[in-house]
């Protein structure tokens, strides 16, 4: 029990009031970030950074990681409460959050929203304390035949979810495939679809694209269903805070799966958006009453978020362990690490486990307070939706397009938002689903560099994603999950009714 | 109006020619990478020297363009012709990456301010590789064509090129894999998935501390001045030079360099020369450089330019050999 006692003297560490006060500001200012869509966590740590080059390391990591708490949380509140994700991490949270935001009970989405959070980010804690040493031999076995395969399966568990119109999402992915490829070609080295035009050629950026398609669409839809300017009715009790935290137990079975995807993902390492796509995917498809889901179902904000947090809990791990940024907030923490005279890397653990083990203690104790504190201010959030819409709208547009042009410095991409806002609203009008659209842009262009890779490292054949039992293990798990919904029509669709049907009797 | 007063402003610089320029808003350091790549630890390591010495009385303000290899913030700088307050941070990308691709920029768009450092190459296999030194590397190579397989950072870049060169040399054919960082190269190489790579030190340097890959040869014309051992009592000086171990390579070596918008004047390119020539003789510089293993190496003006000039004949060589080259 090596680690348990290294995690002990961590702790020693890290509780005095100094780090605790810097936990406290991290977490505050990485909600803000969080909540200002395009500012987001990578920019909020690199602006911060600066700051930390005359704090000692343990300090200067325990502030930027307790920022990136916060922002995750952070960007969950937007995600519920105005349907703009301030994280890609947090697209499939929005799917039910919002609905469940605006049916007035902001509060209790909220609240089952950070809770799931704090739980799925403990899971990845206790996972990294446990198993450290293992994880990181286990994330070298990754190639790129086994990041494909890992993109795979996000995809395949995630296509059925909008099951009535096959076409449609077909068309809305490859629409998504489309826009993951402008820009610079990893492979090739070329330009692809920029069309001349100089903007382009740092591709179209996800947040982009999900702010106008979620956020601009959104609003016109609402303007245009009646024009209703005055806020939700809804009473704002610290009380619904409570009442949300007992029925967490219900969701026990949801939380576990996600918390295995989430870690799973987190440590192979795809990452917390495929993490928190697949998980929704999965709840939507185990779920027996299928019918709440898009509506405000509470399984739909419990399992993204339980993966998301656990994942990108999980993923620091690489990062420290390999050297391996899983998520652009690690790449830039892993640039203040070298700032401050440390080698990210498989040494890290051994040459200073003072500061690996400070930063895993304050991984506990900084999302504990940050639960803390987002909890306590639930009722302030959602009061936010009782503002009338003929004020908070304005403010949701200005919100949205100064946090388009702060991703790039670009004002083309003001323009962008614009269009993927009418892009979104005619979707909407269409019955077109948006989530694969989105998740082809954020897997996208990985997918299509880990087949190429693999391609090139075999000759041209598609037998490299059967060479190894990982690699043949992760695909056809994937295949399953593609082929699912026409095994199960199949073989026990009746079966599978009639049980469903006795088990409500009973209750 | 603006017009008039520029007009004025001029006037009063040619009567007292004393008057040197001296920035009064914030400078913007475009990056030409991502956050946490290579150059974006140059410009933030300058920037903090910067604040540190109060090298500058005018606040800094750092924003990442890494789009397109790079190719976002050269362009972004372009377009701020005659702009002392946009300084740019990059590598021999500057020049090359119009040589490779169809970028809406050039070269001269931007004017060369001053090189700080030149970071090094070398060649790696996995720490449990039974070769221990480039000639058996390349015997091998050469006695199954294509079968080795070279990762590195992107396409028809620097390790492409640099791989490119190898092959040319020896008359051995390499399999290259691009992957989207020297970071993914890295693991790729540590993990046995791919044969070697031609990573700079900075980016292998925690994967040899644990022993996961080993150096084989350095493109320096000298070898590294001695330092702390890394791994297994060898330290960065106990590696021999490709030349001396029989690789016909004397030197390979990807300058750090930082840039101004083209048609600015004289007196701001030599604020800024000035600014980062004290930067590169403090001693965090000295620190920055020793902990990544590049070079110290300030140059400026028409020491610049000839390096400059060089180092894009050789390039093109190569380009020219591979097709890649874009006219």
């Amino acid at each position: 029990m090596g680690n348990f006692s290294y995690l002990m003297d961590g702790f020693s560490t890290i509780i005095t009031w100094h780090h605790i006060l810097i936990m406290i500001v991290g977490v505050m200012l990485g909600i803000l970030v969080g909540v200002l869509p395009g500012l987001g966590a990578p920019n909020g740590v690199s602006l911060l950074l600066p700051l930390t080059f005359t704090m000692d390391p343990i300090s200067a990591i325990i502030l930027l990681s307790c920022m990136y708490w916060g922002a995750l949380f952070g960007g969950s509140t937007t995600s519920i409460l105005f349907n703009i994700p301030g994280e890609p991490s947090s697209v499939a949270t929005t799917f039910d959050g919002y609905p469940m935001a605006k049916n007035g009970q902001a509060t209790r989405a909220l609240t089952l929203a950070f809770m799931s959070a704090g739980i799925g980010a403990l899971a990845g804690v206790i996972m990294i304390t446990l198993l450290s040493t293992w994880v990181a031999g286990f994330a070298l076995q990754f190639s790129s035949p086994e990041f494909f395969a890992v993109y795979f399966l996000a995809f395949a568990s995630f296509i059925g979810m909008s099951g009535n119109a096959p076409a449609k999402t077909l068309v809305t992915m490859m629409l998504g495939f489309a826009f993951a490829t402008v820009g610079m070609d990893t492979i090739s080295g070329g330009l692809r679809l920029t069309f001349g035009i100089p903007d382009l050629i740092k591709g179209v950026s996800f947040l982009v694209a999900v702010m106008g398609l979620f956020g601009i669409g959104e609003l016109l839809l609402t303007t245009e269903e009646g024009l209703r300017f005055d806020g939700i009715k809804a009473r704002v009790r610290i009380v619904d805070v409570l009442k949300a935290l007992k029925e967490m137990p219900r969701y026990s079975w949801s939380i576990l799966r996600s918390t295995v995807i989430g870690i799973w993902m987190g440590i192979t390492p795809a990452g917390p958006t495929a993490a928190s796509f697949m998980s929704y995917g999965l709840a939507r498809r185990f779920a027996k009453d299928k019918s709440g889901f898009g509506k405000g179902d509470p399984r739909g904000i419990v399992s993204p978020e339980t993966a998301d947090h656990s994942a990108g809990t999980a993923a620091l791990l690489p990062m420290l362990a390999l050297g391996v940024p899983g998520s652009a907030t690690a790449a830039v923490m892993m640039g203040g690490l070298m700032i401050w005279g440390l080698t990210p890397g498989p040494m890290l653990f051994i040459d200073r486990p003072d500061f690996v083990w400070g930063l895993i203690a304050s991984m506990y104790l900084g999302n504990v307070v940050a639960v803390v504190l987002v909890l306590a201010t639930v009722p302030i959030y959602a009061s936010i939706l009782r503002v009338p819409f003929s004020i908070v709208g304005p403010v949701i547009v200005a919100i949205i397009f100064s946090g388009a042009y702060q991703i790039a410095n670009s004002t083309f991409d003001m323009w962008l938002v614009l269009g993927f806002g009418i892009l979104g609203y005619l979707f909407k009008k269409l019955d077109y689903p948006i989530a694969p659209l989105v998740l082809a842009m954020v897997l996208g262009d990985k997918a299509e560099d880990a087949f190429r890779q693999s391609m090139l490292m075999s000759n041209g054949s598609l037998s490299i994603f059967w060479s190894n039992p990982l690699v043949t293990g992760i695909m056809a798990l994937g295949l399953l999950m593609l082929l699912w919904p026409i095994l199960a029509n199949a073989v026990g669709v009746r079966n599978l009714r009639r049980r469903a049907a006795g088990h409500s009797a009973k209750i | 109006m603006l017009k008039q007063i520029a007009g004025m402003l001029l006037a009063m610089t040619a009567i007292t020619p004393a008057v040197a320029f001296e920035p009064t808003k914030p400078v913007e350091f475009v990056v030409t990478s991502g956050p946490g790549g290579g150059t974006d630890n140059f410009a933030r390591t300058v920037q903090s020297i910067i604040a540190k010495h109060k090298l500058m009385d005018a606040p800094v303000v750092v924003t990442n363009k890494g789009g397109g290899s790079g190719a976002e913030g050269f362009v972004y700088a372009a377009g701020y012709k005659g702009d002392p307050y946009k300084l740019t941070f990059g590598t021999n990308n500057e020049y090359l990456l119009p040589s490779v691709a169809a970028v809406p920029y050039k070269p001269e768009d931007l004017t060369p301010v001053a090189a700080l450092a030149l970071d090094e190459f070398l060649v790696w296999v996995n720490g449990k590789s039974e070769v221990n030194d480039i000639k058996t590397f390349v015997t091998a190579a050469k006695a199954e064509p294509k079968a080795i397989q070279f990762g590195g950072s992107q396409s028809k870049d620097t390790d492409q090129i640099l791989v490119s060169t190898i092959a040319e040399t020896t008359g051995a054919e390499f399999r290259y894999i691009p992957f989207k960082s020297g970071g993914e190269a890295a693991v790729q190489l540590a993990g046995g998935h791919i044969d070697a790579n031609v990573n700079n030190p900075n980016e292998n340097r925690g994967q040899w501390q644990a022993g996961m890959v080993k150096p084989l040869c350095v493109f320096r014309p000298d070898r590294f001045p001695k330092s702390e051992p890394v791994h297994d009592g060898k330290g960065w000086s106990d590696i021999p030079t490709c030349a001396e171990a029989g690789l016909a390579i004397d030197s390979y070596r990807m300058p750090r360099t930082v840039w101004l918008p083209a048609g600015v004047d004289e007196d701001a390119v030599k604020f800024y020369q000035d600014v980062l020539k004290k930067v590169s003789e403090t001693s965090e510089w000295a620190d920055y450089v020793a902990k990544t293993s590049q070079t110290s190496q300030f140059l400026a003006g028409g020491d610049f330019t000839t390096y400059q000039t060089s180092d894009r004949e050789n390039v093109r060589k190569v380009l020219k050999r591979e097709g890649w080259l874009v006219e």
